[in-house]
Order: structure tokens, then C-alpha cells, then sequence
């Protein structure tokens, strides 16, 4: 059971073939076996996970479920459940346990779906391969037959890893700078980023508020979209979530793609990207075309900039949102603090990791008298440049394809002595997030035995249109299938 | 040498709003510590910011008040600094694009003459908790029940030339926000907060001296006691040929002395930028007609009213219509008074000397303006003297009766004024005193006269009992005494 998709497991309890209870102890059985080499998950929930399951069956026998009722599936550790731990992969909150639900929490909760636990992440999403968890890093289950251990990507590593290794069959993550879509294409799964606002926020730690989107990762599309009818919706706790209809994001999938058109970014196929890599992706686009798409190179004339800004505005951004860190109400405190500032001092000291603390000095840095102007004024301009690449790409254009990575997953520790080389890995991804438009990962091929992702990049809104595109793109693919050796 | 002083107030105002500022909790006063302080007001991981409407509904009812510019697109900044009751490491506050652009109040001084002092903006935001230092054995408790409340932050220009000035001004503001409704006005509990800029000058200097700001003003005796302190010290200063150095003062009430709590060197670098969690909020025509809607009367169109309708002068109108219970406490009284100047006579002597007196509001008074107005009317109609008139407020003050005609009636206090009866009490006594009134009648002397007639009274009051309407006495004496 622990091949099929959320689709199909949620047509096997409808049949009655198999329980939830069943379902929810073969992939707890599963995690307890296989994830001591992956370290996929911060915490796993068996006793609740159990007692959902049976209350999802007596739901399902009483004829009041949903697609979801007794589905297992998986929290990155960055969205808050009542009564359970919230980390953010952190020291910081290691004791944390959040009298309350994120909103999506609470959606999938009222769906009915059963959650196991809460996967594993980089330290509060900074990172791009998992490495700066306080939990230790998270090994991706494609490569292992090399000897070598490799990263999953990040900051959702945990739950692509969890996924691919066919713990969970979808999980929830969050995408800040290409934190699903990375690792999706590094873990050979389906992942979607929607439009900014399309999802609340509320309950979601935050790292850069302007740019975090909580979203999907499943194996397919159209799990993706099974789970983004639950997540996507206005939220009255949420200043900066629309309120905007949700359409059944199951209901276009099979729509066929003659006429799609599609825009190969040409700063997206540049010298970063490893020749091998840009041919899997090329092959994608022509599959596309045998679908009848029809293709044409545009241009996003200040994706050069995008990393720039986007290492002045989402440090600005955390550097504030980080402060409540401060050991006063919650959380990580130090032992035995002399004065205030000695408490301060030492407890972010001690709470926080290596990659946390640049952050915050890099965003204090741009946000002081001085410098604002030159960082983060500047870097705010840059963004409605960026913003405005799209909108006039999108005149032209239906979706926009391109890879996700540069390479294939890398080994562990390769780049952690080089934070430059590490945020070169979101070269891809990262203008989508300053735009606030939608983006999916899908798996495109292999190189070296190691998977692929396309990136596919719709416009504000048009996540059903994504899903439809990936959607049948799977159809005639087999890549999402594959199965890590 | 000559100094010119040169003031300017910021101004906190709690708003009275039911919930506070970005969550759903209550902003009520007094509850047990931190029972007010939900998921979002403690800063919990994840938690968000949702505006409070009506906040801004009471911000643009101020703007409106005084005469500003409603600044149509909104944006809150985060102001970052670290201290224990401000939960998330910032405030979330308004810097470049305030709700309330430039302004201006009229104030009335004491010479007569009226003065006006602009507004250079006014922002939202939201205050801080409480750290309480006390109880907790050389720790600090912390009371996040506060934290969150909605506050406007009035900035002025430094338009102020003294203390009188200065009070004149937060009174003026005490009596707008009140009036509208939007703050309770209490200030020993912090509704309504002042901070002090004081700077000095050479007379007729063009150029601004360096100033201090004080702060910690939870009174206006304070606030006058303390520029009076801040203006002795600056002035010592620069006498003796120092320098005034910019930094921010605390004053101390009690002791009447002030102490540095830090200098701008010290001063944090707050790291403004705009808050990702709240879009810019778009103040639309139709809000602001909505808010002017609910204007009331402003103390400035009630004085004119009180001119106008009452037939007062405009100390005494001013005097009645700043504060808004004050105005409708006379005007309760003015309705059952029947005679309006009395009763403003009575409500601003009696009534407010008795309040000083015992350190109370006029809604702690323990008399409606009903009952003043029913004692009023009694006066106006001689049914009681005024002497008379003053045990039946004491009584009525006491609550020994609870209405002027019973206590009048119990008391015996009722004048007597049939003139009948009262001829005939001036015929008996004159008739027992004719020394007197054969001396007063060769008296040519009319102020002589005016002494002797004071001769008479106290044997007449003493024949009606204390009783007899001493004007009439004095019409029927005259005209007796002449004929």
C-alpha cells in the first residue's frame, strides 16, 4: 500500500479494502524501520496518529468522509499543532508545544486526514539542504548506492525525503526561496508553491513574511492538488492572505494541453546549469510539445538580481521576526541568566545555529541607520523589477519551464563551508517567491542515477492550470513512479 | 539674559476600543496580570496581526477633530528593540505614512487671548505591556495585558511658549479625546500619556536651542511643576555658560526632581521598515464620512453653543463646555434650573469647589445634574435664599434627601415671601423700634442710611424665623422707611 498515491489510498478506504487503522500502522511500521537512515522526521505522533486513524474509520463507516478521511500524511515541523512540538528545526523551540493550530493544520484536521508526525527542515527554512536542522541533517533516500550520503534539498527535506523513501504518501512544506521546489526536484517528487496569500500563513513560523507560502508535496499532481483543496482559502487571521475563490483544483487536471503556451526563460539556461541537466529538461519541453504546447524563449531581464534582493529582504524580514526569540515566554532559555542582556545574549547565542545567526546579523545589517537606503530600499525596487519580468512574460505566455537546480543533489557537507555556493543552489526558484507567483517541481529525469526537476511557473493564481499542466505531463511520464534503490 | 522657551508634547492616547489593536483580547483595565494577553498579544511562533477597524475609525474621528489631513494609504512599520514586555522584539507602529497628517488645535489662555498649535501628525500603534518590579524577590513580573492596546501618538510642533501654554494644550486634548469618545481620559492609569520637549533660546533667537524630552507626566500639576523644573534647570545651565544635552528625562512627581534615563548617544537604532504582516490599509472617502458621522460635539462648537443658547460669557462657557461630563452635567442642571446663568454659577462654584474638595470626577459626584437643577429652580423662584440654598447642596451632597422641594420642606428653609405676610412683620417691628427709624429718617447720608437699614434685618429675619425672603424685607423697609 505504501506505493499507491493519496488518490489511490483514498479510493482503497473508500472500497473498504483496507482501514485506516491498517493503513496508519503499516506507514508508522515503515517510518520505525527505514528512517533511521533518513532522520526524515523531528517527531512522529504514533498514539495520536492511531487514534485518528480509528476515529477516521468510524467516520468512514457512519458515510461522513471526505477524500481525506483517514489518509495518512505528514507536517513539515514549521506548522504549528495543538499539543504536539513545533521546532522549526530549531534548539530554539525544541521544547516548544504550540497551544494552538496553523490554519492548514486545522484544514487537514477537519478533513479528516491523519497526520504521523512532523518532518524534519533546516533551522526556521534557512537552508537548501537540510544540513542546518538542530535535529541533525536528513539523508536523501535517491543515492545511497553510491556510499555516498546526499542532501535532500532544503528547507523541506524532511518531508520530500519522507515522501520519496515512501514513508508518508504526502506531506505539507513551505517555500520561502525555493524550500519545496528544490527539494521536490532533489528527491524526484511532485511539489507545489502557490501564489502568494493563496494559503494561509497563520500558525506558520515565519522566516521572511513577505516571501513564506505554506504548500504541497506529494509523488503526483494530482495528490498535490488533492492536498491544496484543503490548504488554499481566505483566512481572517491572516492580513495578507487573499480572499479569492478556491476552484476544485482535481477538476482541470485531465484538461488537454494543445495550445498550451510555454516560455523557456532564457536567463534560466545559462552557464550555472550542468549540460546534462539542461538536456533532461529539454527533453520535458519536447514531451510538451508531442502534447501540443507550443514553445518560445522569453526573457526575465533582472533574474540576475534576484538572489541579491532576496539575500536583503528575507534577512531583513527574519532578523525582526526572529527577535521574539528572546527566552522571556517560551522556548530555549539559558541557565541561570545574571541580568537581561546576559539572558538575551546567551539564549540566542545558545538557541539559535550558525546559519540563523548570519542571517540575523545580515538583515540588522541592511535594516541599520546608514545602509537602508543602499540594501533594503534598493533591494525593494529590484523585487517590482522582478515582478514586472513576469507580468510582461505572462502576456506572452501561459506557464514558463525551467529547471529547478542547477545539479542534482550534492553530497553532505559539500557546500556548508560556503554559504555563497549554498544560495547559488536557488538560483532557479527564487524570483518566483519576489514575484509572489505560483511554481511546481516535477520530476524530469535523472542524471547520475540522481533525480531531476522541472520547474514549471504559472501566473498569480493560476495553481489549477499548473496542476493540470503537471498533470499530464505525469500521464505520459513514468519519472514521478521511480523508485529510490 | 532673556530666554525664550520653546515647547512641544507628544501625546499617548489609549483608544477605547473593546479589543486590542491587531488580536480579539479585551483591553479592560484592572484585570489579573497577563489573563488579557492571547496566542497573537505573547508573540507566539506563527501567530499574525489583524487590524482592529475600529482603531482606525477612532484615529480619523481625532484627525477629523483637529482640523487634519486623513492620510489615505496607511502603512505600519516594525520598530525593533528588545525589551521583556514587548513581546515580539518590535513595535509595530507607523513612521513615513501616519493615519493622521498635519493639523491644528485652538487654545484659549488665560489673558483672554486664544493661541494655535499645530499638529504634525498623528500615528497608530499599538503600546507595550507592563514590567512590574516589585513582589517578585530582585525579579521583574512581566504583564503583557497591555500589550496591544491600540494608541494614537499625537506629535506637535513646537508651538508652545510656557507652562500655561503647554497645560492649555493637554487639556484642550484631554477634553477633544474625551469628547469623541475615543479615550476614557483617565490619566493615573495611563490612558492618556504626555512627554515633554523643552528646549530654551536667547529672546528673539531664530534659531532652536538643543532639547530634552521628559517623561512620566501622569498629571497636569505634574506636567506644569515639572517644564517649571526643566525650564529652572536648562536656564541654570546656560547661564553658567554650559551646554543642554539632548537626552530623555524621567520626571518624579513626588519629589518634584527629574534624572536621565539616556542620552541620544544611547538612543536605540530602531531599524525601521515596513511590516511584511499588514498590507498598506486604504482610508476611502466612505470611512471617513463614516467616522464624521459619529463626531460629536466638539468643545469648541459647545462653548460657542453655550454662548449662544445660555447667555454665558465666554470664561464661563469654556469652563463648562471642555470637559464633556462637565457640559452635560450643567446642561442636566441648566434644564431643570429654569434660570441658566444660576445655574452655571452654581455648577462651577459650589458643585466644582466641592469636587476639588474632595479630589472627584464629575461622574463620581455623589448629585445629578437633575437634583442641582431642581435646587436651582428654587432659587430662582425664591422659594429658598441663597444661604438656604447651600444646606440643602450639603444635604443633598451627604444623600441625607434626594430631592431640594423635601429637604427644603423638612428643613423649614422655605422663604416666606407673600408680601402680605411680610408687611405685617415690618409693621410689628418697626412699630417695636421708633429710636431707629426716627434716626434713620433724619439721616441724609444715603450710604449711612444703606448701614442702617442692616439694623433692621436681623430683627425682621429673627421675627419670620430665619424665613423671609430678605430682598422683599428690603423693597418693603425702603418703601416704608421713605414714606
Amino acid at each position: 500500500m505504501h506505493n499507491k498515491s493519496v488518490a489511490e489510498l483514498s479510493r482503497e478506504l473508500e472500497s473498504g479494502k483496507i482501514s485506516s487503522v491498517e493503513l496508519t500502522r503499516e506507514f508508522l511500521d515503515r517510518i520505525k524501520a527505514e528512517d533511521g537512515q533518513y532522520n526524515s522526521f523531528i517527531t512522529v505522533t504514533e498514539d495520536q496518529a492511531m487514534a485518528d486513524a480509528k476515529a477516521a474509520d468510524e467516520q468512514r463507516a457512519a458515510g461522513k468522509a471526505s477524500v481525506w478521511t483517514g489518509v495518512p500524511f505528514a507536517h513539515k515541523d514549521i506548522f504549528c499543532t495543538n499539543g504536539v512540538a513545533t521546532t522549526a528545526g530549531s534548539k530554539m523551540l525544541a521544547n516548544f508545544v504550540p497551544p494552538y493550530d496553523a490554519t492548514v493544520t486545522a484544514n487537514f484536521r477537519t478533513a479528516g486526514a491523519v497526520c504521523l508526525g512532523k518532518t524534519n527542515m533546516d533551522e526556521f527554512a534557512m537552508g537548501s539542504s537540510n544540513e542546518s536542522s538542530f535535529f541533525g541533517p536528513v539523508t536523501n533516500p535517491w543515492g545511497l548506492s553510491s556510499g555516498d550520503k546526499r542532501v535532500p534539498g532544503g528547507s523541506s527535506g524532511g518531508s520530500a525525503a519522507a515522501i520519496a523513501a515512501r514513508l508518508v504518501p504526502a506531506a505539507t512544506a513551505t517555500d520561502t526561496g525555493g524550500s519545496i521546489r528544490q527539494p521536490a526536484a532533489l528527491c524526484g517528487i511532485t511539489g507545489l508553491k502557490p501564489t502568494y496569500g493563496r494559503v494561509s500563513r497563520y500558525g506558520m513560523i515565519a522566516f521572511a513574511s513577505s516571501l513564506d507560502q505554506g504548500g504541497t508535496m506529494a509523488r503526483t499532481a494530482e495528490d498535490n492538488a488533492l492536498m491544496l483543496n484543503v490548504m488554499a482559502g481566505f483566512d481572517p487571521k491572516d492580513s495578507t492572505c487573499v480572499d479569492r475563490a478556491v476552484p476544485d483544483y482535481t477538476a482541470t487536471l485531465n484538461e488537454p494541453l494543445k495550445g498550451l503556451r510555454v516560455g523557456l526563460p532564457k536567463e534560466y539556461f545559462s552557464d550555472q546549469l550542468s549540460p546534462a541537466m539542461e538536456q533532461q529538461v529539454r527533453n520535458a519541453v519536447k514531451e510538451y510539445e508531442k502534447l501540443g504546447a507550443t514553445v518560445t524563449e522569453v526573457s526575465l531581464p533582472h533574474a540576475k538580481l534576484a538572489i541579491a534582493a532576496y539575500y536583503v529582504i528575507a534577512p531583513a524580514e527574519a532578523s525582526a521576526n526572529l527577535s521574539r526569540f528572546d527566552g522571556v515566554r517560551y522556548g530555549y532559555r539559558c541557565e541561570d541568566p545574571k541580568d537581561l542582556n546576559d539572558l538575551y545574549t546567551r539564549t540566542r547565542a545558545e538557541g539559535f545555529g550558525g546559519e540563523v545567526k548570519r542571517r540575523i546579523l545580515v538583515g540588522t545589517y541592511a535594516l541599520s541607520a546608514g545602509y537602508f537606503d543602499a540594501y533594503y530600499l534598493k533591494a525593494q525596487k529590484v523585487r517590482r523589477l522582478i515582478q514586472q519580468d513576469f507580468i510582461n512574460a505572462f502576456k506572452d505566455v501561459d506557464v514558463l519551464m525551467s529547471p529547478v537546480t542547477p545539479s542534482p543533489a550534492f553530497v553532505q557537507g559539500e557546500k556548508t563551508s560556503d554559504p555563497v555556493t549554498m544560495y547559488l543552489e536557488d538560483v532557479f526558484t527564487i524570483a518566483v517567491n519576489l514575484a509572489g507567483v505560483p511554481a511546481m517541481s516535477v520530476p524530469a529525469g535523472f542524471v547520475d542515477g540522481l533525480p531531476v526537476g522541472l520547474q514549471i511557473i504559472g501566473n498569480y493564481f493560476e495553481e489549477a492550470r499548473l496542476l493540470n499542466t503537471a498533470h499530464q505531463f505525469q500521464q505520459v511520464t513514468d519519472w514521478h513512479q521511480k523508485l529510490p534503490q | 539674559m532673556q530666554w525664550d522657551i520653546v515647547i512641544g508634547l507628544e501625546i499617548h492616547v489609549q483608544l477605547a476600543t473593546k479589543t486590542k489593536i491587531f488580536s480579539g483580547s479585551s483591553t479592560a483595565f484592572g484585570a489579573e496580570p497577563n489573563t488579557q494577553a492571547s496566542a497573537v498579544d505573547l508573540a507566539m511562533p506563527g501567530t499574525l496581526p489583524v487590524p482592529n477597524e475600529q482603531a482606525f475609525r477612532y484615529a480619523v474621528m481625532f484627525g477629523l477633530a483637529v482640523n487634519a489631513e486623513i492620510g489615505r494609504r496607511s502603512v505600519f512599520d516594525r520598530k525593533n528593540y528588545f525589551y521583556p514586555d514587548l513581546p515580539k522584539g518590535y513595535q509595530t507602529t507607523q513612521l513615513d505614512h501616519p493615519i493622521i497628517g498635519p493639523g491644528f488645535v485652538d487654545i484659549d489662555l488665560a489673558d483672554g487671548s486664544s493661541k494655535r498649535v499645530r499638529i504634525h501628525h498623528a500615528h497608530l500603534e499599538e503600546d507595550a505591556g507592563k514590567s512590574l518590579h516589585e513582589d517578585f524577590h530582585g525579579m521583574t513580573g512581566i504583564d503583557l495585558n497591555r500589550a496591544g492596546t491600540p494608541l494614537i501618538e499625537v506629535v506637535t510642533e513646537p508651538d508652545m511658549n510656557s507652562a500655561e501654554e503647554a497645560v492649555a494644550f493637554a487639556r484642550k486634548l484631554h477634553s477633544l479625546v474625551t469628547s469623541l469618545g475615543i479615550c476614557d481620559g483617565d490619566m493615573s492609569q495611563g490612558s492618556l500619556r504626555f512627554d515633554v520637549n523643552i528646549s530654551l533660546k536667547p529672546k528673539g533667537s531664530e534659531e532652536l536651542g538643543t532639547r530634552t524630552e521628559t517623561k512620566n507626566l501622569n498629571s497636569f500639576r505634574f506636567m506644569e511643576q515639572a517644564i517649571a523644573h526643566e525650564v529652572e534647570r536648562q536656564m541654570d545651565i546656560l547661564e553658567d555658560g554650559g551646554r543642554v544635552i539632548q537626552e530623555t528625562r524621567l520626571y518624579n512627581g513626588e519629589r518634584n526632581e527629574s534624572r536621565s534615563m539616556r542620552s541620544k548617544e544611547e538612543a536605540n537604532d530602531y531599524r525601521y521598515f515596513p511590516c511584511p504582516d499588514l498590507l498598506p490599509v486604504v482610508i476611502d472617502d466612505a470611512f471617513i464620512q463614516s467616522a464624521r458621522d459619529l463626531l460629536p460635539e466638539l468643545p469648541d462648537e459647545r462653548k460657542a453653543r453655550f454662548r449662544e443658547q445660555y447667555g454665558l460669557n465666554n470664561y464661563d462657557a469654556r469652563l463648562l463646555s471642555e470637559d464633556a461630563s462637565m457640559a452635560a452635567f450643567f446642561e442636566e442642571t441648566a434644564s431643570h434650573g429654569k434660570d441658566a446663568k444660576l445655574a452655571a454659577n452654581w455648577v462651577l462654584g459650589e458643585f466644582s469647589a466641592r469636587l476639588n474638595a474632595e479630589d472627584k470626577t464629575v461622574t463620581q459626584a455623589p448629585i445629578t445634574g437633575a437634583q442641582l437643577g431642581q435646587l436651582v429652580a428654587r432659587i430662582a423662584d425664591n422659594t429658598v435664599s441663597s444661604s438656604g440654598a447651600k444646606k440643602v447642596f450639603e444635604a443633598l451632597w451627604k444623600g441625607d434627601g434626594d430631592n431640594a422641594d423635601a429637604i427644603i420642606e423638612a428643613r423649614g428653609l422655605k422663604q416666606v415671601s407673600d408680601t402680605g405676610a411680610l408687611e405685617q412683620m415690618v409693621d410689628e417691628v418697626l412699630a417695636g423700634m421708633p429710636d431707629q427709624v426716627a434716626q434713620y429718617q433724619r439721616e441724609t447720608d444715603p450710604k449711612k442710611q444703606k448701614k442702617m437699614l442692616g439694623g433692621f434685618m436681623g430683627p425682621l429675619m429673627k421675627a419670620s424665623k430665619g424665613q423671609g425672603n430678605p430682598k422683599l424685607f428690603n423693597e418693603i423697609l425702603l418703601k416704608k422707611l421713605n414714606n
